[in-house]
Order: C-alpha cells, then sequence, then structure tokens
C-alpha cells in the first residue's frame, strides 16, 4: 500500500478508535488483491496490529474506507468479509453473559482463516520461484503454451529489401499500356433532337432515339441528355420491369416530379 | 563417455519432455536401476563440470537437459525462444491450495481465498496445471482437483513431497476448529 499510509500510521495520527480521513485527493498507486482476505492482510501489515489481537473497530472502518478509495463497492466478496467484520466488532461490543471460559472469541474464526491465507501465500511465494526458476531455462524443442507465434521484427539490409523488390517485379507482367482519347460529346444536340421527337409523339422509346449502329459518344451524349431533361420536369422515364426498354414519356409542365 | 550415458543423453536431447525414470529403464533393458542412476550421474557431471550452456535437471519425476539460466535472456532476445507467461496471483493462490489440499474441490478453495474461482480453476484446467481426479461424496457430488505432472514440470518439482509440509512453512496453523 501507499507509503502515505504507512506514514501516517506511524506519525500516531491513527487514534485507535478510527482511521483519519484521507484527504481530498490522494493518490495512491493502486495495487492489485487477489481477494478480500489479502486486502485485509496488507491492511494488517501495514497497521502493524497483531493479528491474534486485532482491533476490529478501527481495521474494520480502514477495510470500508479501502473498498470505497479502490472502488471495489460493486465486488460482493469484498462487502461480504466487510459485513463480516462489523458483525464480529457488533458481537465484541455485546457484554458478555456467563463463564469467562465459555466465552469465544468472535474473532477466532478470522484469525484462523487470515492465518490459512497467509500460509497458503507463503506456499505462492514458493511457487513462484520455482516457477521463475524453470521459466528461465528452456528445454529442447520447446513449444510456447499459446498458440500464437510471436511476429519477429523485420530486420533487413537495405540491399535484401532493393532485392526482394526487384524479384517481385521481375514477375510482374509489363503492364498494358491504354491510351484513351478524349471525345466530346454533344449533349445539346441530343437535348435538341429529344425536344423535337417529343414534341410530335406522347412516349417514345430508348431504340427511337439511338440508333442501333451509334457511336459511345453518342449514346452517353443521348443519356445525358434524358437525364437533363428528366431533371428539368420536360419528360419523364419510366422502366416497367428491370432490364425493359426504357420508355421516355411527354411529360405536361406542371405535372414535374 | 559410456555408451549407456551417450545413450541416455541422445534420448534426453530428442525429448521435449522429461524422461520418466521407468521409460529410462525401458531405453537400456539390460541396464540395472544403479546403472542408470550412475549413467545420469555421470552426464550432469559431464555437463556441469565440462562447462556446457545445458544442464541435467530431474523434474517431475523424470529427467531433462534444460539450458542454462544466464543464457535465457540472451536466447529470448534472438527470439529463438519465449519464456510461458506468468501466473496471474490468483491462478497462483488458487493452484497453492490445490496442490497441498488436493484432492479438492471449488468450495473449499473459494473458501481459504474468499473469492469465486469457478473461471480460474477452468483456466488451471486447460493449462493442464490441474484436474478433476474424483468426486466428492455428498451432495452434487462435486467435483476434486488435483495438481498434474505438467504442474511439477512448470515449476521445477520432483514430486509433491519436495515443497514444504504444512507444518514446515513459517507460518504454521494452529489445529482448525473443524477439518476442511
Amino acid at each position: 500500500m501507499s507509503d502515505a499510509v504507512i506514514a501516517q500510521a506511524a506519525d500516531g495520527a491513527v487514534a485507535d478508535d478510527g482511521s483519519p480521513e484521507l484527504p481530498a485527493g490522494f493518490v495512491v498507486d493502486l495495487p492489485a488483491y487477489s481477494g478480500p482476505l489479502d486486502l485485509l492482510l496488507s491492511l494488517i501489515r501495514d497497521e502493524k496490529v497483531d493479528i491474534y489481537d486485532i482491533p476490529i473497530a478501527r481495521i474494520a472502518k480502514q477495510f470500508l474506507s479501502r473498498i470505497r478509495m479502490l472502488q471495489l463497492n460493486d465486488a460482493a466478496e469484498y462487502l461480504e468479509l466487510a459485513a463480516r467484520l462489523l458483525r464480529i466488532k457488533a458481537q465484541l461490543l455485546l457484554p458478555r453473559h456467563g463463564e469467562a471460559e465459555t466465552w469465544e472469541d468472535p474473532r477466532a474464526e478470522l484469525v484462523r482463516r487470515l492465518l490459512e491465507y497467509q500460509q497458503m501465500r507463503e506456499v505462492v511465494d514458493i511457487l513462484e520461484r520455482r516457477g521463475d526458476d524453470r521459466r528461465s531455462r528452456f528445454a529442447r524443442a520447446y513449444l510456447p503454451e499459446s498458440s500464437e507465434v510471436i511476429a519477429a521484427p523485420l530486420a533487413l539490409s537495405l540491399s535484401e529489401l532493393l532485392t526482394a523488390v526487384d524479384r517481385i517485379l521481375r514477375v510482374t507482367r509489363e503492364p498494358t499500356v491504354h491510351t484513351v482519347v478524349a471525345r466530346t460529346l454533344d449533349v445539346a444536340g441530343a437535348i435538341a433532337a429529344v425536344r423535337s421527337l417529343i414534341a410530335e409523339r406522347r412516349a417514345a422509346r430508348w431504340g427511337d432515339l439511338v440508333a442501333r449502329d451509334a457511336e459511345p459518344w453518342q449514346i452517353l451524349s443521348m443519356l445525358l441528355a434524358l437525364l437533363e431533361l428528366a431533371k428539368l420536369g420536360e419528360l419523364r422515364l419510366a422502366q416497367p420491369r428491370p432490364f425493359a426498354s426504357v420508355e421516355i414519356l411527354h411529360d405536361t409542365p406542371g405535372e414535374a416530379a | 563417455m559410456i555408451p549407456l550415458v551417450k545413450l541416455l543423453e541422445a534420448a534426453l536431447f530428442a525429448s521435449p519432455r522429461p524422461i520418466p525414470v521407468d521409460e529410462l529403464k525401458a531405453l537400456a533393458p539390460e541396464a540395472s536401476p544403479a546403472e542408470i542412476a550412475a549413467a545420469l550421474d555421470a552426464l550432469r557431471e559431464h555437463y556441469d563440470v565440462d562447462g556446457h550452456g545445458v544442464e541435467l535437471a530431474e523434474i517431475g519425476g523424470g529427467w531433462q537437459i534444460l539450458t542454462r539460466a544466464e543464457y535465457t535472456e540472451a536466447i529470448e532476445r534472438a527470439q529463438l525462444a519465449a519464456r510461458p507467461q506468468r501466473l496471474s496471483a490468483a491462478a497462483l493462490e488458487t493452484l497453492a491450495i490445490i496442490a497441498y489440499r488436493q484432492p479438492i474441490g471449488r468450495t473449499e478453495v473459494e473458501e481459504i481465498r474468499g473469492v469465486a474461482v469457478g473461471s480460474i480453476l477452468k483456466s488451471l484446467q486447460e493449462r493442464a496445471l490441474i484436474d478433476v481426479v474424483g468426486r466428492a461424496e455428498g451432495l452434487g457430488r462435486p467435483l476434486l482437483y488435483g495438481t498434474t505432472s505438467l504442474f511439477l514440470e512448470q515449476f521445477a518439482l520432483r514430486h509433491l513431497e519436495e515443497l514444504p509440509r504444512a507444518d514446515e512453512l513459517a507460518i504454521a496453523l494452529r489445529p482448525a476448529p473443524q477439518p476442511l
């Protein structure tokens, strides 16, 4: 835990009946706790209290404030232990009835669990050491547990790179070069042609406007002319079903789309 | 080196996993256990005394040739091999409890750790560090878990008894009020 907390404790600022409020904006590096018992144990260590004689009221309060500080509020397991601490605190406050010998310290079960947990942590230390020892030696044909292959960083010289580029270029086919010649479209002429056609008949078809042997530029001019006139509202374009011949309908002004 | 030592060395070199002693015996049926043990000693000494980059390690009830720790960093830097990832603290805690209390059920592990361990048990089982070793009597016959030979391997243990006994740990528990 943070040095600041320990320092405060060492200053004697911590009274037996409670803990000092943490100043606002108190910033700590949050250690990762592996569970509520881990948090409680580190609290007991930080506060330097005797595990066999835990000042429950103080520890419970600190425990709660750390839960809040670490925003572990949604962790049911931490809250469960917090509740347990408060219950022990309440039990300690109750007047003791009967013989002193039959009275059982309500903290006994908690102490047993903490010791058991701490013993297990000792084993963890051993395992960690042994695991590191084994991890630091490779067996032949060692296979990583994860199937993902670690990509090696790219390390190559300029000449290697150029050779590779050269190799790729050599196998690539000579590109086919197309010469594109711009041809002017005669949209204005096509518009005039359409206008004169639909002026004398209500409906026309694409085939009436474009000859079978029309050049691409003529087809394009006609297409643009039709779209332009449709936009102007002088005619309507309709197609009864996909790929059917396009019908060009004379549109009366005012009916425009 | 005598032929038996060379044979064992070749077999150990070929195997990616530690070779159990009985498999080494099967390798040289005419050799006595004492001869095998002597040959392994000779090989280990050969590596240690003559100064090799590898060493002979006794792990998980078997024998294995491993690279020496001082070359790990260089090997890893050259990306020839990578150290496996460390287990999380939560996984190690769970593993420690199972190693000492096996066969043990999920509830008992959770009681000691104070947190739910379902997903950790699953991932430890997927990594083949623990396995189901039976079922407990009682309601629902819960699964019981135990550690595997891979556990011994990954923690460089010859056998489970190599871990200190519970009463040898710095914190010895007072007799528990009820058996766990």
